[in-house]
């Protein structure tokens, strides 16, 4: 075999700004994919009074049931509301629950994973009721405390916490016990840092990055389960133009009208798939020992 | 050995004991009258104060709790708001629809996520493992009533070959118990087999990295025997911890899926129990569905013996 | 066939002739994103059957991977046989095809590695393992296989073989994992046994009976050693012949003997200091300090072009840095690729 001639790559000097952007969208492409189209997602929502002159609650039933045309650009549901605005419209109420979910979970999984990391005593008591909450289906915890309390906006957020909120910890509380053998902690407390502060200083800000990436996964699985608790029929109230409660409404127009369906079903696959992608593309950013294994 | 055996068993009831109190602390701490819950809206005053006073909720927090959990370990899980019938009668008629569906839908998720896991694996960073990547992300991300209107849509209304919802007891026959188990399954274990691809790619990964492998290779060993004498055997417990964990979700997916395709199951019974506001209902099948996510980890748990002998204290 | 286990006679009659596998200029190139690491770049080496050839370098320096493109067992697909031979019988490995390269793989060329505790597997038991490898290269059945198991056991001199054979890895301590891997090695009755640090990971007791067991079983056998370490203790115990190698060349070989006491490569030099000697310095009657070869070994990704070992060689002078000595025989049966090997020997004192 004759030796090949090698080209060396030469990395050598400072590559220019434009450069720099563009190794980092050809190194992390699932990033930018997922961030861009969640960011798209989430602007077509916000700006809907824009993109949209039909109220997305406004009942016309002469034009009921109307394929897409150019009037209405994914028709009309069996009110006669278009479905263009109502998709639009119902990405803002998984964006909330999303965000809302994610950001509240991650905030009280932190405080009890912390604690229950740090604090061996409590520790025990502690996993051991996560152990019992994780066992109780997410979707039937979430159904149950519905039925108990008035449906609304903000009850299925606290609620779709609720069932995330045991992973978090477990997630906090592993990390924290690893981190807390770290030699710069065993510095910290033998300075004479309190718990508190060490727990906030010192511990959390070396979780950030696997917290974040679980956020996103949290995300993704909130708005499912949005999705899911409207869809049936226990989730938003049917006021708010959510994506599960478009599809719910129009579940026996699967023949007749496959289009009330397939278009708030594919913005909701399409968000959630952004979100996903997002997740594992800051993962592989923040461990790239994870993703290249050959 | 029976040791272990009795260990992992007693160590279900701390957890079981969580649930329940979970639940009702569910019940006792939101607002609105128990006993009102639990008999009904519209029942009379005098019945709801005989309630009160049967349930003993003029006693205290604890002792209620003690007598509650009593009458779980007999099985008796209250009497529905609506036709006084006991939950767990409910539960267990309409048990064999859901059943069904949950364990076919395990099958079809194993049968598509393992074999494509371990073929991700082999050809890590190759375009088929992207594919199984590409193809994971793009199941986990629809959610299942959508896979299921979906094939609804295709299967049953566009060609025609397949009833379109409802269901078949197996007692009148394989045949037409699995045309109507068939797309839902495959809607559930779709989605389900996308999680469960995931986590057998990365475990073998890992497992195809360590030294044994490598020693393996220069015996001589081919592909198939390295793959599977060797390193699935060594996967085999995180992925199967995997189903386990996921069993929880799956029983979320199997209610959605009974609501789209009609299947008179426990989560239609679930559902219904929601809307109609029958408490007793709800409150018993999450119980029962706790339960039986804790037996099934519970026989996971067991069966890692089979699987690596160093688990064996 | 395959010389018998009880027939030295034959392997002596080997040793005479040609080399059991001869090493011609090979090249192992890793293509990474960073760029292309030359991570074995031109060695050559040879071995006689019953003969024990060290192979000694640092950690990095390419020996390992030497041995494993041997056996064909590059981590693909980053790296990659780019150039030279692997003869053996006359055949050239490089280019034989994966089935032909897995019937060779335990059977005619064996590896032991350096991890016991990692390298078996932990889910099946020590007999399977040796089995498998019987079953497969011997086509013998499985109870037949099990039986054979049992005796190399015995011959690697684990107690208890019987029920030994039935156990799984983890109820073995280290060194009696080594000594089963050594069976599972020569099991099939290679004619070459390539060992990658095979006692670095061992207790220092234990080390030397592992050493000494190896070499009892070569002698029984006539299998060919290259035994791959950065330990010159070890080379000095076992090898009869030693190559050192340096950031993925070779850059001395010579006898055993001849290393030690007459070292031509700044580099062979520096490892030498770098073993604690009771002795004392001859100079000055007192123990001679430990001396540290100063600086790194340079990033394979980045070679700087001349000698190698210039950047940090005591002997070093601008003919160094700008040509790279090739390897020469400056004293009969020793090789090196130096330009100052006469002051490498008028500076060293044994």
């Amino acid at each position: 075999m004759s030796d090949l001639t090698i080209k060396d790559v030469d990395v050598a000097g400072a590559i220019p700004r434009r450069g720099r952007v563009m190794e980092f969208v050809r190194r992390h492409p699932t990033v930018v994919l997922g961030g861009g189209l969640l960011g798209v997602l989430i602007f077509v929502s916000l700006a809907a009074p824009l993109l949209t002159q039909y109220d997305p609650l406004r009942l016309n039933v002469i034009e009921r049931l109307q394929p897409p045309s150019e009037r209405h650009l994914f028709g009309t549901d069996a009110y006669g509301r278009d479905i263009f605005s109502r998709t639009l419209y119902g990405g803002r109420v998984s964006i909330v629950v999303g965000l809302g979910v994610a950001t509240l979970s991650i905030l009280i999984g932190c405080v009890i994973g912390l604690v229950s990391g740090f604090f061996r005593r409590l520790d025990a008591v502690i996993m051991r009721f996560m152990d019992g909450l994780m066992a109780i289906p997410g979707v039937l915890l979430a159904i149950a405390m519905m039925a108990l309390l008035r449906p609304s906006l903000f009850v299925v957020v606290i609620a779709l916490t609720v069932t995330e909120v045991p992973r978090v910890v477990r997630l906090v509380r592993a990390l924290t016990l690893t981190i807390r053998e770290q030699p710069y902690v065993e510095a910290a407390i033998s300075g004479g840092t309190r718990a508190p502060r060490l727990l906030v200083f010192h511990i959390l800000p070396n979780m950030v990055p696997p917290l974040i990436v679980q956020a996103t996964y949290i995300c993704a699985l909130a708005v499912l389960g949005e999705a899911t608790l409207s869809f049936l029929g226990v989730g938003v109230p049917p006021e708010i133009p959510s994506w599960g409660n478009i599809i719910a409404e129009s579940r026996l127009l699967v023949q007749r009208a496959i289009w009330t369906i397939a278009f708030p079903g594919l913005f909701l696959g399409l968000m959630v798939l952004a979100i996903n992608m997002l997740g594992d593309g800051l993962r592989d950013l923040f461990d790239p020992r994870l993703s290249r294994k050959s | 050995m029976w040791a272990y055996l009795v260990r992992r068993i007693l160590a279900t009831i701390p957890v079981l004991l969580v649930v329940a109190v979970v639940v009702f602390l569910l019940v006792n701490l939101a607002p609105g009258d128990p006993a009102a819950l639990l008999v009904g809206d519209d029942a009379r005053t005098e019945d709801i104060e005989r309630v009160r006073q049967r349930l003993g909720l003029d006693q205290p927090l604890p002792v209620r709790f003690v007598h509650w959990v009593g009458d779980l370990a007999q099985g008796n899980l209250g009497n529905s708001v609506l036709n006084s019938r006991p939950v767990l009668d409910l539960i267990l008629q309409r048990l064999e629809p859901t059943a069904s569906l949950a364990i076919l839908s395990i099958i079809i998720a194993i049968v598509i996520a393992i074999p494509l896991g371990i073929l991700a694996a082999w050809n890590a960073g190759k375009a088929i493992d992207r594919g199984v990547m590409v193809f994971a992300v793009l199941s986990f991300s629809f959610p299942v009533f959508l896979v299921g209107y979906l094939l609804m849509y295709v299967f049953s209304l566009y060609w025609r070959i397949l009833p379109v919802q409802g269901y078949t007891p197996l007692a009148q026959g394989l045949g037409p118990w699995l045309a109507n188990l068939i797309l839902p399954s495959v809607a559930l274990g779709l989605v389900f087999s996308a999680l469960l691809a995931r986590m057998t790619r990365s475990t073998m990964i890992e497992v195809l990295n360590e030294d044994y492998i490598r020693t393996a290779r220069a015996k001589g060993l081919a592909t198939r025997p390295i793959l599977f004498r060797h390193a699935l055997k060594n996967a085999a417990v995180p992925i199967v911890t995997t189903i386990g964990v996921a069993f929880a979700a799956l029983i979320g997916g199997v209610v959605v899926t009974e609501s789209v395709f009609a299947i008179p199951g426990v989560g239609r019974l679930t559902i219904e129990a929601v809307l109609q506001r029958d408490y007793p209902v709800v409150q018993g099948v999450v119980l029962f569905a706790a339960f039986a996510c804790v037996m099934v980890n519970l026989v996971i748990d067991l069966s890692y013996t089979f699987f690596d002998p160093r688990i064996r204290y | 066939m395959k010389a018998d286990v009880h027939a030295p006679a034959s392997a002596v009659a080997l040793s005479c002739g040609e080399p059991v596998i001869r090493v011609e200029d090979l090249k192992t190139y890793f293509f990474t994103r960073d760029g292309v690491v030359r991570a074995v770049d031109g060695v050559s080496y040879h071995v006689m059957a019953g003969e024990t050839l060290g192979v000694v370098g640092e950690s990095g320096c390419g020996k390992s991977m030497t041995a494993l493109s041997i056996l064909g067992l590059v981590p693909k697909p980053a790296g990659r046989i780019v150039g030279g031979r692997v003869l053996l019988d006359g055949r050239d490995l490089v280019h034989a095809s994966e089935a032909e390269m897995q019937a060779l793989r335990g059977n005619e060329i064996s590896m032991i590695f350096q991890e016991p505790m990692t390298s078996l597997n932990p889910v099946l038991t020590i007999g399977q393992q040796i089995a498998e490898a019987l079953m497969l290269h011997q086509k013998l059945p499985k109870r037949a296989a099990m039986a054979r198991a049992r005796e190399m056991l015995e011959l690697v001199r684990i107690p208890d073989s019987a029920r030994r054979v039935h156990e799984y890895p983890h109820q073995f301590s280290g060194g009696m994992r080594q000594r089963a891997m050594i069976a599972m090695a020569l099991a099939c009755n290679p004619r070459v046994l390539l060992a990658d640090e095979p006692t670095t990971a061992l207790d220092v007791t234990i080390q030397a009976q592992i050493l000494e067991l190896m070499l009892e079983l070569q002698e029984k056998t006539g299998t060919a050693i290259i035994f791959i370490t950065h330990d010159l203790g070890v080379i000095a115990e076992t090898a009869r012949r030693v190559v050192v190698m340096y950031a993925g060349r070779k850059v001395e070989e010579a006898s055993v003997a001849a290393l030690f006491e007459t070292p031509l490569h700044p580099y062979t030099v520096g490892l030498l200091r770098s073993v604690p000697s009771l002795e004392p310095d001859s100079d000055d009657g007192r123990r001679r300090r430990l001396t540290e070869i100063p600086g790194m070994v340079p990033s394979l990704l980045d070679i700087p072009p001349g000698c190698r070992f210039a950047p940090r060689c005591p002997f070093a002078t601008e003919e160094c840095v700008a040509a790279e000595p090739p390897l020469t025989e400056h004293r009969p049966g020793q090789w090196a690729a130096c330009w100052h090997t006469d002051r490498v020997e008028a500076t060293f004192d044994a």
